[in-house]
């Protein structure tokens, strides 16, 4: 059991987490029936605003802090407890989060903010919005800060020994979360806020959108990689082995800071002020990715047969059902990595340069991300939900919550399948995203987009429903887990944090010297963004006003 | 650092399929002109109206093979709102916004590109068969953004 102080600090960032998330999904919930020209709003309510909460509220709130909810307790497990000062900054960490979370939600929810999670300029929310904004990402660094010492303190107390794996992988979470909140954090310390209240008349637009980017694709790796940790070291232990190289786990950990930052051209392909030798340049760094993606999958697999041949699997694939099916910590965590596999498809599809075309701000690129982090991350997380908040809260998961959890993955799954099919094939017939309902005035192409078994809003509205369904019972599900469950008994196996043993032996030195790989990165990042940055600012057009267009 | 056998065969296949997918990318963008919509040109936002080529916008003829469409995007239309081009031939769009970001997107065509305040988009496409084609905007830009379109009517010669 881990100190009293991250308990408390743990189960805080996980209780916003999943007030965001109960918000958030009933925010969903509202916009299917809207697609699907079934609801209709009352005044002081638009579809936008709800768009910009679920966005807001799921895709930023619930996953920052339940990442956080893992990471401290994760560090506090394979590190030690924390020491006076790591905890204060934790907590105001946390507390400068959640004031800039709420005020956020407020500006939104009352209308002064209705510029969608992306915040475009020159659409202009209240100065408040992006106050929020900045404060909500700077207590994440406070946060990360805290637990950079934590780690340093092991560090200076065990010279010469490579860190738990664990606290290894926390800390290349964080480099690559910091390094890209530099984009967002100056447009909009720099750009929005002086703007929105008035102190300049106008705003670089190219360049506002271009620094988000910087930061917008990191951002989904930030996601990304604490669902990862989950992979390489609570699967294992789950299926009863090893992690399978410690090495190559580190390294593509490595990678992955390097080759998220320099990319976020691929999300600008068709827009101007960027010539395509640097949009193609990123776009090239972009598919780096794909060797660590390829290095994860591998481990992943090997991992699933080494277990199962140990427990006396025979031919090609009898490893499969040697698997642990029964144990919903490993079944939740399955399900979320298969999902991946056409999500990952799907973005090398988007990222395809030209291709892009086809499908950028259709419909498609929300399915995408709904089995992105919509799944593999957030069912990661669900997963992680079913032994983390029975661990800090000294609980057990009982038979009735297990049965429950396998309805709420079960529901969760079809109502993806459904949902995010349809989103796919609607946007390649060329439906828009981020779209009210609107047949265009009857328009013949439009009304065709209706007609398939899959491309069709009621398939949208059934989907949405069920993962709203499946999204109440998680609800339930945490509640019982935080106050109903029973008291855990000593070697009560669902009350542990599952930690595979990672051999690192073997594992070369310098894959921890941060120096040099945060080095490569930055020298990645100004090859890639130097020159093109540089270019929006000299050669910058007048600037544009704030337009308030709601 | 050691790494399985297995492992290198799997790396090697999917770095040398990386590589390949990459050259032919880069060979129909580069080679072929097969890029994305873009542009480097900028404009003053407030005085769209006044600049050319947009003072006049509509349908321009290049020569006998080429015309061009110069388009005002703003909240909730464009300008013009009727426009009308022969098919088989090349047609390059150049559109601007005069207020928010918004794009001007053909569904069913490579057309799909997004139009910022201060900065002129272009791109270039010949529609092989004639007809009306919905054009829309897929960037939100405000309670209006899903009333935002237009037609173009491509005719036969």
């Amino acid at each position: 059991m881990i100190g009293n102080s991250e308990r408390k600090l743990a189960l805080s960032n996980i209780a916003v987490a999943y007030t965001a998330f109960l918000i958030g999904t009933f925010c969903g919930l509202i916009q299917v029936f809207m697609r699907n020209d079934r609801l209709e709003l009352p005044a002081w309510l638009d579809y936008y605003q709800v768009l910009t909460a679920h966005g807001v509220l799921l895709a930023l709130v619930y996953t920052t802090f339940f990442i956080y909810g893992f990471l401290i307790t994760g560090m506090s497990k394979s590190l030690g407890t924390f020491g006076p000062k790591v905890r204060l900054w934790s907590w105001i960490g946390f507390f400068v989060t959640l004031i800039g979370t709420v005020g956020a939600t407020i500006e939104i929810i009352s209308g002064r903010a209705s510029v969608l999670y992306t915040f475009y300029a020159p659409l202009k929310a209240s100065g408040w919005f992006y106050v929020d904004l900045a404060l909500l990402i700077i207590g994440t660094w406070i946060m990360s800060f805290a637990l950079i010492g934590h780690y340093m303190q092991w560090r200076r107390k065990n010279p010469g020994v490579l860190s738990p794996l664990f606290a290894y992988m926390t800390m290349a979470t964080f480099a690559l979360w910091i390094i890209s909140c530099l984009g967002v954090v100056a447009a909009v310390l720099f750009q929005y806020i002086p703007w929105a209240f008035g102190f300049v008349d106008t705003i670089n637009v190219e360049l506002s959108r271009s620094l988000f980017w910087y930061f917008g694709h990191p951002l989904v790796y930030f996601w990304l990689l604490p669902a990862y940790m989950a992979w390489y070291l609570v699967i294992p232990k789950l299926v009863g082995t090893k992690v399978f190289s410690d090495s190559l786990a580190r390294l593509s950990f490595l990678l992955f800071i390097l080759f998220s930052i320099p990319v976020g051209f691929h999300h600008q392909l068709g827009e101007p002020g960027v010539s395509d030798f640097w949009k193609f340049l990123q776009v090239t760094l972009t598919f780096m990715v794909v060797i660590p993606t390829l290095m994860t999958a591998f481990s992943l697999f090997a991992v699933f047969e080494t277990s199962g041949r140990q427990k006396g699997a025979k031919g090609l694939f009898g490893w499969i059902g040697k698997l642990p099916w029964s144990d919903i910590r490993f079944t939740s965590i399955f399900i979320a990595m298969a999902f991946f596999i056409p999500g990952g498809a799907g973005g090398i599809i988007n990222a395809s340069f030209q291709l892009n075309e086809f499908i950028h701000n259709t419909l498609w690129v929300v399915g995408h991300f709904h089995i992105t982090v919509g799944t593999p991350v957030a069912m990661t997380f669900m997963g992680i939900s079913f032994w983390l908040i029975p661990y800090l809260t000294g609980r057990t998961l009982g038979k009735t919550t297990k049965k429950l959890a396998y309805v709420q993955i079960a529901s969760w799954s079809i109502g993806m399948i459904l949902m995010s099919s349809a989103q796919h094939v609607l946007g390649l017939l060329g439906a828009p995203r981020r779209t009210q309902y609107s047949h265009y005035n009857d328009n013949p192409t439009v009304l065709g987009w209706f007609d398939g078994f899959f491309s069709n809003t009621a398939t949208i509205a059934i989907g949405g429903t069920i993962l709203f369904f499946s999204a109440m019972l998680l609800i339930v599900i945490v509640l019982r887990l935080w106050f109903v469950e029973p008291r855990s008994l000593e070697n009560d196996l669902y009350a542990e944090f599952p930690i595979a043993e990672s051999d690192s032996s073997a594992t070369p030195k310098w894959l921890e010297n941060w120096w040099i790989w945060i080095g490569i990165a930055l020298a990645l990042i100004i090859i890639a963004y130097a020159i093109p940055i540089t270019h929006l600012i000299q050669d910058a057009p007048p600037g544009s006003k704030g337009f308030i267009n709601w | 650092m050691h790494l399985h056998k297995f492992e290198k065969i799997w790396l090697a296949f999917g770095i040398i399929t990386l590589l390949v997918f990459l050259g032919i990318v880069g060979v129909t963008a580069f080679a072929q002109g097969q890029t994305p919509a873009g542009g480097l040109d900028i404009i003053d936002p407030e005085k769209v109206d006044t600049t050319a080529p947009f003072d006049k916008p509509g349908v321009r003829k290049i020569n006998d093979n080429t015309y061009e469409v110069v388009i005002k995007a703003m909240t909730y239309g464009y300008e013009p709102s009727e426009i009308q081009v022969p098919a088989g031939k090349e047609i390059i769009f150049t559109v601007t916004s005069k207020d928010v970001v918004h794009s001007f997107t053909i569904p069913n065509t490579k057309v799909n590109m997004m139009v910022v305040p201060g900065r002129i988009s272009h791109k270039s496409y010949t529609f092989e068969k004639p007809g009306t084609y919905l054009t829309l905007c897929n960037e939100y830009c405000g309670t209006g953004h899903h009333f935002m379109y237009t037609e173009i009517e491509v005719v036969e010669e």
